[in-house]
């Protein structure tokens, strides 16, 4: 994507409907925007799927957002580390659960990364 | 003749102002080679962690710059090369170079650092300031640009002992050369620019501070890197000694700046009080512990545009402690690797403190090569070894054709090197203008295969890149996967993808299997898109059909310790990029012709001295003032601090821009409706007292508005005669001077309507102009009493040799306290100024003659051109600029530039160098003879469009309207291509081209498809 201001909520609900148990948007830090203003416009929509998924059933929790500056390959992957951590002691989303039931398949949690 | 001259052009020095001036140089239609001394671009900028005032993160903005210069086609880049000599003249110059081996052929070499891992020598590492180890085989730092490695035959064991070569055994691509030999180059070019750049002063060579004696005595370069996550401790900060957490850190300012008692560096540096600033407050941000901060200064001197207020929140939100003092010694400390920092404080009085850790702001010094470099080639230094330039020419050597930027120049930071950069890009440009395009190269593509309406059919090229993905993933596995894959025709595994002969096979199977789009999974889009986009190009294909999965940087080098997850994760990237290829679709460049001509908003100083440079480069201007006569505020200047005729030239200036038949001059005209797109505007204007309509189109716009001196409201001024501004009394010493003869006794007040609650900025030459005529005034009677009561004193760069001048002629210099003002009365109707001053730690009350308010620049009015040109203001009212650091004067609307006070208070020389700059960029811009427009730009389908404006709203550039249809617009000429807009868009009626909901859906079902 050219920027995280391309994030869609429906881009996040595709992710978690297709079975994903979390989903984390890594946009540049606050003020540093290449495009000025649009990781501020996907922390407002990555917040109000938070809301969404809280409300249908699915932990609002398994959806994050970070900011990284570019160079900061350490803090990216302590990021990758802490949100891999918390999807896992969450378990799988219940759509994954539901979905496995159906088609019968077993798979590793994945985390869907959008940078 | 200007036919006879080169259109080539040499600039020695990779920094970011060499950077600058060759990108500026190769838009305008020059060849240019780029003589970097180290193994890459990048300069200094490239070592630093954070950038004030914004603390933007250095590496993050600049890479795309070293990027946009190692692409270009009309730039050569020659590392590890240095000038020798410079023959000829101006427009003819025969240029030699000297190229030390790499003995690493760039052609070959894949960047995978196998040879740094084999390479068995480590040595201090120069790019962290020796604070680490680097191999002898290496790389300067992961982001630069050639990103190809070099072996450092001062430190490797082959050179020394003939034995080792493990790099050659390992190397994947036989890349290491070490029969590779020394190079005489011999470039021919119509102009050279220097921009070499500086090195930190070097605190060892007078030892005052202690830094020799402890490790936890850092230089500000050095904490730089502490401070940088890809620095010697990736980022913690930590003291050297004991790398425990520091509780208290202090800055000594000046270290090898404004000191000629133990140096010879008598010159401010310009940079040290704001990078302090900053460094003091991303520390506190950094620690992981509560962390004290103390900078011990002269004077703050952050006089740059909003720099002010940067100092003011690193004190008043952040607790950072500014100590004014003299220190006298650092010794160890009560603790275990402490230092204790002893000073006379601003009182006089003795004191001593501890500190965990102390940082040197050390200043810009001259290196040796540098001075020699000017020898060579017959250029001019100053006394301080800086390069010689005239006040009005600040970019011309005492060499013609040959420029020079940066702080070769003289002390500068980073947006004003840029600036200068632009500036000298401008003169070479002028100077050669009738060579343009002569040498460079355009590419020839073959006509477009028409793709639409065919199935996809996808190739995949999966890269081994020697073992650094084959050694992790397996790479065989990925490629049967990816053949099997919906859509994909051709499946094949290459050892290099990038290499030469891959590009002609990947050519060969587009042919062969009729593929309409093709996928890479190798190393990054960041520096390979582009290479494999253009391939697939000269096959005749779309650049836009291509997809790329990184499999190595994001995956067999960060999982090298799970080689099957890292396969499974290569198969999962891969069929992301093969499901998105086959939604992709072929994207059109529309040309729009550019209009020829630069609309010029302003007739004084900076307005005039760009019409002359963009008519020099060959273009039309029409040059707008809005009063009955040019000049603006120069016209109320006479002298320079050095004491150049500022009138005297403003006359010649003048008279060239009138007697110059590419400049059209409007006066009295204003502005009265302006539309359009760069390189395609158009502005009506109401000229003259009868205010006649006049349309002009034109392809760019420069704002050269001005400011204006601030008119006094406190003081007593307009209501005692004796109170008169420094601009009023400048006018007095060149008019009557008897007049000034009469005085015995002068008051001058700084800061008067700056570094208040109101203009919270510093207005930079106040402090110049009241030493200039307090200079002046002693020169007229040496017995005047002279007093200027200040609160820094911010004579930066060599202006502080006029400081130390007039100290030295008897000016005194009174220090009083932010919020404890002078009091200025009227007794018996002599002026009464009282004030307590610090040094002398009593109440003063002097009775002057005249009492002399340095009052600041203000901005004009601005607010209403500002809304007209959609070209936002800071918040005190001077024009923004588009990025503080790196685009200084270009504003958020592309074709719209900024230059001289309406940008922020500047010199009359720095002015004229912002001039030029924004002239070279207006003239880049113009040389085109059309504008490519659209790509990855957003598109609204007005059927689906509900006229919320919420892309209206949501646009950071202001793009989206609402046309006359009652649906929302988008011109793709203005469209950065964000995607903002289609995401915020609820009925979906924005697609971001290349960036579609249904490519980006098609990504993250391929991903989940499994589960």
């Amino acid at each position: 994507m050219p920027c995280t201001g391309r994030v869609d909520v429906i881009h996040l609900m595709e992710a978690f409907q297709k079975g994903a148990d979390g989903v984390y948007v890594v946009g540049c830090l606050e003020g540093e925007c290449h495009y000025s203003t649009g990781n501020l416009r996907a922390k407002k929509r990555v917040q109000y799927t938070k809301e969404i998924l809280d409300m249908i059933g699915i932990d609002g929790g398994r959806l994050e957002m970070y900011n990284i500056a570019a160079s900061d390959g350490p803090r990216f992957s302590q990021v990758a580390r802490e949100m891999d951590e918390k999807i896992r002691a969450l378990g799988p989303s219940p759509i994954r659960t539901m979905l496995q039931k159906i088609h019968g398949t077993d798979n590793v949690a994945v985390n869907v990364e959008i940078t | 003749m200007a036919k006879d001259k080169t259109g080539a052009v040499v600039v020695a020095g990779g920094g970011i102002g060499g950077i600058q001036a060759a990108i500026d140089l190769a838009e305008s239609g020059f060849y240019v080679y780029l003589v970097e001394k180290s193994s890459s671009i990048g300069g200094r900028m490239s070592q630093l962690d954070k950038t004030f005032p914004t603390n933007d993160c250095s590496m993050c903005i600049m890479s795309p710059k070293l990027v946009e210069c190692g692409k270009n086609l009309n730039i050569d880049i020659l590392t590890l090369s240095e000038i020798k000599a410079v023959s000829g003249e101006a427009g003819n110059f025969e240029v030699l170079v000297n190229q030390k081996p790499r003995y690493i052929d760039l052609d070959k070499c894949i960047a995978c650092g196998t040879c740094t891992e084999k390479c068995p020598t480590k040595v201090p590492d120069d790019y962290n300031a020796g604070l680490a180890t680097r191999k002898a085989a290496h790389i300067r730092y992961p982001q630069a640009v050639p990103l190809k490695y070099l072996i450092d035959p001062d430190r490797c064991i082959y050179f020394e002992k003939g034995k080792c070569r493990l790099c050659e055994r390992f190397c994947p691509a036989g890349a290491v050369d070490f029969t590779q030999t020394e190079k005489q180059i011999t470039l021919n070019v119509g102009a050279v620019i220097l921009a070499t750049g500086f090195q930190p002063y070097d605190p060892a060579l007078n030892d005052t501070y202690g830094y020799k004696k402890s490790p936890n005595v850092v230089t500000s370069l050095e904490f730089e890197r502490i401070l940088s996550a890809t620095g010697p401790y990736q980022g913690h900060l930590v003291r050297p000694s004991d790398q425990k957490e520091p509780r208290k850190i202090a800055w000594i300012q000046c270290v090898g700046s404004r000191n000629v008692h133990s140096s010879d560096k008598g010159y401010c540096s310009g940079v040290c009080c704001t990078y302090a600033v900053k460094q003091s407050m991303v520390a506190k941000e950094h620690s992981a512990v509560k962390l004290d901060t103390a900078v011990f200064y002269i004077d703050i001197r952050t006089y740059g545009k909003d720099f002010e207020k940067f100092f003011n929140r690193s004190r008043d939100e952040m607790g950072v402690r500014y100590i004014k003092s003299r220190v006298n010694a650092v010794l160890p400390g009560d603790e275990e690797g402490d230092l204790k920092i002893r000073y006379v404080d601003e009182e006089g009085r003795l004191a001593q403190e501890d500190f965990s850790m102390v940082v040197l702001s050390v200043g810009l010094d001259m290196p040796k090569e540098s001075i020699e470099l000017a020898k060579n080639i017959g250029v001019e230094l100053n006394h301080y070894h800086f390069v010689e330039t005239g006040y009005f020419d600040p970019v011309a050597t005492t060499r013609p054709g040959i420029y020079v930027c940066g702080v070769f120049q003289g002390p500068k930071d980073i947006p004003e090197t840029v600036t200068q950069a632009s500036a000298a890009a401008a003169k070479a440009s002028s100077l050669l203008s009738g060579a343009r395009f002569t040498l460079t190269k355009e590419k020839e593509y073959p006509e477009e295969i028409d793709v639409i309406g065919q199935e996809p059919r996808i190739g995949v090229f999966v890269c081994h890149c020697g073992t650094n993905i084959a050694g992790v993933v397996n790479v065989p596995d990925v490629t049967k996967y990816a053949s099997l894959l919906p859509n994909v025709v051709w499946a094949e595994e290459n050892l290099f993808t990038c290499s030469q002969d891959t590009q002609v096979k990947i050519k060969e199977r587009i042919k062969e299997h009729k593929l309409n789009r093709v996928v890479v999974a190798s190393c990054s889009t960041r520096t390979h898109e582009s290479l494999f986009q253009d391939t697939i190009r000269e096959a005749g294909l779309n650049p836009y059909l291509f997809s790329m999965a990184n499999i190595r940087d994001q995956d067999s080098w960060v999982h090298q310790s799970d080689k099957e997850g890292a396969t499974r994760k290569a198969k999962d990237l891969v069929k992301m990029a093969v499901y998105r290829a086959a939604k992709l679709s072929p994207l059109s460049r529309q040309r729009l012709p550019v209009i020829k001509r630069a609309l010029i908003l302003g007739g004084g100083v900076a307005g005039m001295t760009a019409a002359l440079n963009i008519s020099r480069q060959g273009f039309d201007v029409v040059l707008v003032e809005a009063e009955k006569e040019l000049g603006g505020m120069a016209r109320k200047i006479h002298r320079t601090l050095a004491g150049d005729d500022v009138q005297k030239y403003l006359e010649n200036l003048i008279e060239e821009v009138t007697h110059n038949d590419r400049i059209q001059i409007l006066k009295e005209a204003l502005l009265a409706d302006f539309s359009g797109t760069k390189g395609n505007f158009k502005t009506s204007l109401n000229v003259g007292p009868a205010m006649y309509q006049r349309e002009v189109a034109h392809g760019a716009l420069i704002v050269a508005t001005g400011a204006r001196e601030y008119k006094p409201k406190e003081y007593l001024y307009g209501q005692n005669d004796s109170v008169k501004t420094q601009v009023e009394l400048e006018d007095i010493l060149l008019k009557e001077r008897d007049v000034a003869k009469g005085w015995r006794s002068i008051a001058m007040i700084q800061c008067v309507g700056s570094r208040n609650a109101e203009n919270p900025n510093c207005s930079r030459v106040c402090c110049q102009q009241a030493v200039k005529n307090a200079i002046a005034l002693k020169e007229i009677n040496p017995n005047n009493n002279i007093y200027i009561l200040y609160r820094d004193i911010r004579t930066y760069g060599f202006a502080e040799d006029y400081y130390r001048k007039a100290r030295e002629l008897g000016v005194h210099f009174m220090l009083f306290r932010e919020h404890e003002e002078p009091r200025v009365e009227e007794v018996d109707g002599s002026i009464h100024v009282s004030f307590r001053d610090i040094t002398l730690g009593r109440d003063v009350t002097i009775i002057p003659d005249q009492l002399i308010l340095s009052a600041g620049i203000v901005a004009g009015d601005t607010e209403k051109l500002s809304n007209m040109l959609k070209a936002p203001l800071t918040s005190d009212r001077f024009f923004l600029e588009a990025h503080v650091k790196l685009r200084p004067v270009d504003t958020q609307t592309d074709g719209i530039f900024i230059c001289g006070t309406a940008h922020s208070p500047k010199r009359i020389d720095e002015t004229i160098g912002q001039a030029l700059a924004a002239s070279s960029k207006a003239c880049s811009l113009l040389a085109k003879n059309y504008m490519e427009v659209g790509g990855v730009v957003a598109k609204v389908n007005p059927d689906r469009c509900a006229a919320c404006q919420a892309c209206v709203r949501a646009c950071p550039y202001e793009v989206p309207f609402i046309n006359e249809k009652g649906v929302s617009e988008i011109d793709i000429s203005k469209c950065h291509g964000c995607g903002i807009c289609a995401a915020e868009c609820l009925p979906k009626a924005i697609t971001l081209y290349h960036f579609e909901d249904n490519q980006i859906l098609a990504q993250i079902d391929g991903l989940l498809e499994v589960i």
